[in-house]
């Protein structure tokens, strides 16, 4: 688990975190969602110790990010599995050199080993015997896949997943919002999410969390976000043509 | 002022770079790639260009030395103080901050703008340590490199000027040896250690903190050759004035 206390993070004049505290639920798919600009990858990026907050404090388990030395700060990275918007392989390996990677930089296990695991997450998400292609001789929907092969190799206590949908058609959007969630029950993770798809909110959207200029104004699940009355969230969710429809239908059914 | 800053940033990257060492046998691996890369990929270019620049700087001197009174060795002599003071070590470097630069702040600028270095951020990798100490060490054997353009160069005048008929091979052999100051090769290989270490870590610099998209990199690679042109340039001074004067 995860705790987020008061956190306040600014650019220049900008304040873009104005204070937000919440927490991520172990074995839970956590989302964090808001319009662009409301903070989210800010969020995201001091959850991971990329940013420094200016105030607050973010607890993994019960032992704070700022408390951590160095050589703590990269324990914990260690425990850290993460999923880039644009998948961030690197171009230069192949798909099996980019998955055994975190094995190879942090663990002692021999080749034979290494490569067994590697082939155990690749068949986990459905990428059996694509070991030597390069990222470019591959689609955008598998990149993303051998990102999450990657990012769960190591056995991540934590699950971090920045836009994961960007950029896929909404099928195999779906195929990977599932398979993050399926992996965070089968690992029994903590995962975040950071999106703007109301797809992946009413798929995977186990506990909520909605941004707007920097605030926490609204948290949830996939089935409350549809009954609240939080303008902020109801703009939101019904900005687009199909979830309008789906609101009016439901009305005229009541 | 950014001047200033820059400075102090370039400096900041470096402590990095030699701070939080990624695993042993994984830098052994990239510093083998590196050397292959920007050593080995370089030879090419070296050989050809450092070949015909010395048969050109002994063509040109056989010319100038019209005066019949002025030894024939000469020729051979010109054309060796040329290529070991200057031609090799800086015309050489400069000429590698265009090929080997550019190729370093691309790859480098790339893999930020694709949050390459991000991921390595966040697996808790010291990615200074991991991109740019492996070019480092490769570049320690670019020495070997302006020693191949020394011969070379004196290969490719040797070749001008006795099948050009500028010079004899006796009168070239004479003026190779004529004076010769081992000192002058202690000073061309220091400044060339000195031009591998800039040629390393300044386009690193301009590819690392760079931001944009694939445009910035275009412009962070120009930035990158101009800068270590500069100071190399700059370094080549430095140098000559502290050890030859």
């Amino acid at each position: 688990m995860i705790t987020v206390e008061n956190v306040k993070k600014s650019f220049g004049d900008q304040q873009i975190l104005k204070g937000i505290s919440t927490t991520f639920e172990k074995g839970k798919t956590n989302l964090i969602i808001g319009q662009s600009g409301s903070g989210k990858s800010v969020m995201l990026k001091c959850l991971l110790g990329l940013f420094q907050p200016e105030e607050g404090r973010i607890y993994y388990e019960d032992k704070a990010i700022q408390d951590m030395n160095d050589d703590q700060q990269r324990d914990l990275r260690e425990e850290i599995g993460m999923l880039f918007q644009g998948g961030a392989l690197f171009d230069s390996m192949t798909i099996e050199e980019n998955v055994m990677f975190p094995l190879r930089m942090f663990t002692k296990q021999s080749k034979a080993e290494m490569l067994e695991r590697v082939n155990d997450v690749l068949d986990r998400v459905n990428l059996k015997g694509e070991n030597k292609k390069f990222p470019a001789e591959i689609s955008g929907g598998m990149q993303k896949r051998v990102s999450i092969a990657r990012a769960i190799v190591n056995r991540p206590k934590y699950l971090f997943c920045d836009e994961p949908n960007s950029g896929l058609d909404p099928k195999t959007a779906t195929v990977i919002d599932k398979l993050i969630q399926e992996i965070t029950h089968e690992f029994n993770i903590t995962t975040v999410v950071v999106t703007h798809d109301m797809n992946s909110v009413m798929e995977i959207g186990e506990h909520i969390n909605f941004l707007k200029n920097g605030l926490l104004v609204w948290k949830g699940n996939n089935d409350d976000i549809f009954k609240t009355d939080n303008k902020d969230v109801t703009d939101f969710v019904y900005s687009s043509d199909l979830f309008r429809k789906i609101r009016e239908v439901q009305l005229k059914s009541k | 002022m950014k001047y200033i800053r820059d400075i102090g940033s370039y400096f900041l990257m470096l402590k990095k770079v030699f701070g939080g060492f990624t695993k042993g046998s994984v830098l052994r691996e990239l510093i083998f790639k590196e050397i292959d890369d920007l050593v080995i990929g370089s030879l090419g270019i070296v050989a050809f260009i450092s070949f015909f620049v010395g048969g050109v700087i002994t063509i040109q001197t056989a010319l100038n030395l019209t005066n019949p009174l002025i030894p024939k060795s000469l020729i051979a002599y010109a054309t060796r103080q040329s290529i070991i003071l200057e031609f090799a070590p800086t015309f050489m470097s400069i000429i590698m901050a265009g090929k080997v630069g550019s190729f370093i702040t691309s790859s480098i600028g790339s893999m930020r703008v694709t949050e390459q270095i991000d991921a390595l951020e966040v697996m808790g990798i010291n990615s200074l340590n991991y991109l740019v100490f492996p070019k480092i060490v490769a570049m320690m054997f670019y020495p070997l490199v302006i020693a191949l353009a020394m011969f070379l160069g004196i290969v490719g005048g040797y070749i001008a000027g006795v099948y050009g008929g500028f010079t004899n091979s006796t009168d070239f052999g004479i003026g190779l040896r004529d004076t010769f100051e081992p000192f002058h090769l202690v000073y061309a290989f220091v400044k060339t250690f000195i031009f591998a270490f800039i040629i390393a870590t300044v386009p690193s610099w301009q590819g690392f903190y760079m931001k944009g998209g694939a445009l910035e990199v275009g412009k962070a690679s120009t930035n990158s050759f101009v800068w270590t042109s500069v100071l190399i340039i700059l370094a080549n001074y430095i140098v000559t004035q502290l050890l030859l004067s």
